[in-house]
């Protein structure tokens, strides 16, 4: 039998839920609100039961607690969860698709041998059918997708759902379940966080970015960007390309892996829009996009959208401003 | 150490992509297909350890259309063997390909298992963590550092995380990983070089083992999102938007 409840995955770290949590019991209401089916919290973690009076618009936690699990790692959260997962068959376990939970859903699916669907930005029930809407191809598909009606897994993209929705000052029913005997047995060791090197600035403080991607085409025109940045009184931040190639140290990538930024005035200069870069600058104040390509998925979170070579704005709209300043 | 790496082809995002008549894929007839990029760091960290440790680097690539210069470039950069998987891959999906390569590699002994950390086209999931699990072996990603203690038979590893921050983690040999970025930017050939490579290269061929193919999941329909008229944009030329600019950042205040 597969009960008709609704699972959230519950993600924290240094004694502190992630927000991504808050976006996924929002989620997970509405939808359980569909199924009329309860929402539960499921928090795994060591000595981190008090946690679970931030889940208040969970219906239940399901606490367990190891030392296995102070850390996200794969491997630990699939052995905690599936003899968990397989007792009581929920409809839905859903999962934050974040760099610290990478490679989860997938894993437990291929273990549990359960339908799993990733890149998820929305969901619904139509006729009993969950209907999934994920992202692909860096963000230039679409595609809708169902499960079939009994547990499934989902791995759904932050930012599907605000996190309003899912906090709630009520205390929560918290049942405490055993983990599975062998737990400390894991493969995989975490040793210890690596911080990164001081920035020489600091871009979520900025009010101004002008960041610049791939389309920036080679080192040297990321002194362009400079020239732009500080006409307008910012700094200059980056896709994931441009920092891999080592034009930017990583302390200017925005994005799911670097900095979450919210300035006043987001530029993208020859930024694709993936989603996840997204991820980080979804929020700023006023974004404008250049690039070649139309349908670049950038122009879909932009305010403003120019099609053109990023080569021939940037020097017209440095002097533009320069003007404007002198002027 | 052994080291395997899975290579894939991804429809190129810079071109158009458009829906075939099923409405449920993309219609491949003028599709153009590039290696994945994170595929191409997996080799790039796989030469590297190699480099420092010896052993060797295979390659394994499914069949698909220039899937072979992928292979003659990987040989040219220092891959010991280049294979191709044979198989009529159209419409396989990341839960059926994870269960086909679990066969296939049992064909050759490794050490460590490396691909890209994520494909655009993976709708199931993501490879990696899939074939760890049909293998019983440890799996992590986004990886962006490994060092091998091939005596100790184990990995150390640097995992991405967010805001900059890392975590290191150790891991018994061998295990899968999923590769975000190789250490050092990818090495560059020369087109003389792989043309070399097309000469002298055997690719080795492998027929891909048959598996049931049904994923669990339905595609119900796949389109272009909705632009959502979201962005306004602003046409001229370079000055004429670069005063449009300047006019909207003096209206918000910016300027
Ligand atoms: C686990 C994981 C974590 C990740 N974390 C991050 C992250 O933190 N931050 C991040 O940014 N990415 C991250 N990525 C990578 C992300 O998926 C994309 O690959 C990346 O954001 C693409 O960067 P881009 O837009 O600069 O490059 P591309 O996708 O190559 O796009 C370049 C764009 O420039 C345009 N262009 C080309 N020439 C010009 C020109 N002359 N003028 C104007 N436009 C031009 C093109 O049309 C294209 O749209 C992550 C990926 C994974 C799997």
């Amino acid at each position: 039998m597969t009960a008709q409840e609704v699972w959230v995955l519950v993600e924290h770290r240094q004694q502190r839920v992630a927000d991504i949590t808050f976006e996924l019991l929002g989620l997970g209401r509405e939808v359980a609100q569909a199924l009329q089916a309860p929402l539960k919290a499921v928090l795994l973690g060591h000595q981190a039961r008090d946690l679970a009076s931030a889940l208040g618009a969970a219906d239940a936690v399901l606490y367990m607690d190891h030392p296995a699990l102070t850390e996200v790692t794969p491997e630990a959260y699939a052995r905690a969860l599936k003899p968990l997962l397989q007792e009581r068959r929920p409809r839905l376990m859903v999962i934050g698709l974040t760099n610290f939970t990478l490679g989860l859903g997938p894993y437990l699916a291929c273990e549990l041998q359960w339908p799993f669907v990733n890149f998820c930005k929305g969901m619904h029930v139509e006729d009993g059918s969950v209907v999934i809407t994920c992202l692909l191809y860096g963000g230039k598909m679409e595609a809708e997708v169902e499960l079939p009606a009994e547990p499934g897994l989902i791995g759904v993209m932050p930012g599907a759902s605000p996190a309003d929705k899912g906090r709630d000052e009520r205390f929560p029913l918290v049942e405490e379940v055993l983990s599975p005997p062998g737990l400390e047995q894991q493969a995989v060791q975490f040793l210890r966080y690596i911080q990164p090197e001081a920035a020489d600035v600091d871009i979520t403080t900025q009010e101004v970015l002008v960041s610049v991607g791939r389309g920036i085409q080679n080192q040297e025109n990321i002194a362009l960007a400079e020239e732009l940045a500080q006409a307008l009184g910012g700094a200059v931040c980056a896709s994931r390309p441009v920092i891999d190639q080592g034009w930017l140290p990583l302390s200017r990538q925005v994005g799911k892996s670097g900095m979450t930024v919210k300035p006043k005035l987001y530029l993208a200069l020859g930024i694709s829009g993936a989603p996840e870069h997204v991820e980080g600058m979804k929020n700023a104040g006023l974004i404008i996009a250049i690039n070649t390509d139309l349908r670049a998925p950038i122009f879909n979170v932009a305010h403003y959208g120019i099609v053109a070579d990023v080569l021939e704005v940037l020097p017209a709209l440095i002097e533009a401003i320069r003007g404007k300043k002198g002027g | 150490m052994n080291t395997l790496v899975l290579l894939r082809m991804v429809p190129d995002l810079v071109e158009e992509l458009e829906v075939d008549a099923s409405s449920k894929a993309l219609d491949r007839q003028w599709l153009r297909l590039v290696l994945n990029e994170v595929d191409d760091h997996a080799l790039e960290e796989a030469l590297l350890l190699k480099e420092r440790h010896g052993g060797s680097v295979t390659v394994l690539a499914l069949d698909a259309p220039e899937v072979d210069d992928a292979l003659y470039a990987a040989a040219a950069k220092g891959a010991d063997r280049v294979v191709k998987i044979t198989h009529s891959l159209d419409g396989v999906g990341t839960w059926t390909l994870a269960q086909l390569l679990a066969q296939v590699v049992s064909a050759f002994s490794y050490d460590l298992i490396l691909t890209g950390v994520q494909a655009v086209d993976d709708l199931d999931g993501v490879l990696a963590p899939m074939l760890a699990a049909r293998l019983c072996l440890p799996y992590l990603g986004p990886v962006t550092a490994v060092r091998a203690d091939p005596a100790a038979r184990t990995a150390t590893v640097e995992r991405e995380l967010a805001g900059g921050i890392k975590g290191e983690y150790r891991l018994p040999l061998p295990c899968v990983l999923g590769i975000q970025a190789a250490e050092k930017p990818l090495r560059y050939v020369t087109v003389s070089r792989v043309r070399q490579m097309m000469k002298t290269t055997h690719i080795e061929k492998m027929p891909a083992p048959k598996v049931a193919t049904d994923s669990p999941v339905t595609v119900r329909r796949l389109y272009k999102p909705e632009v959502a008229g979201r962005a306004e944009m602003l046409e001229g030329t370079p000055q004429e938007v670069a005063q449009k600019l300047v006019a909207i950042l003096a209206e918000r205040g910016v300027l």
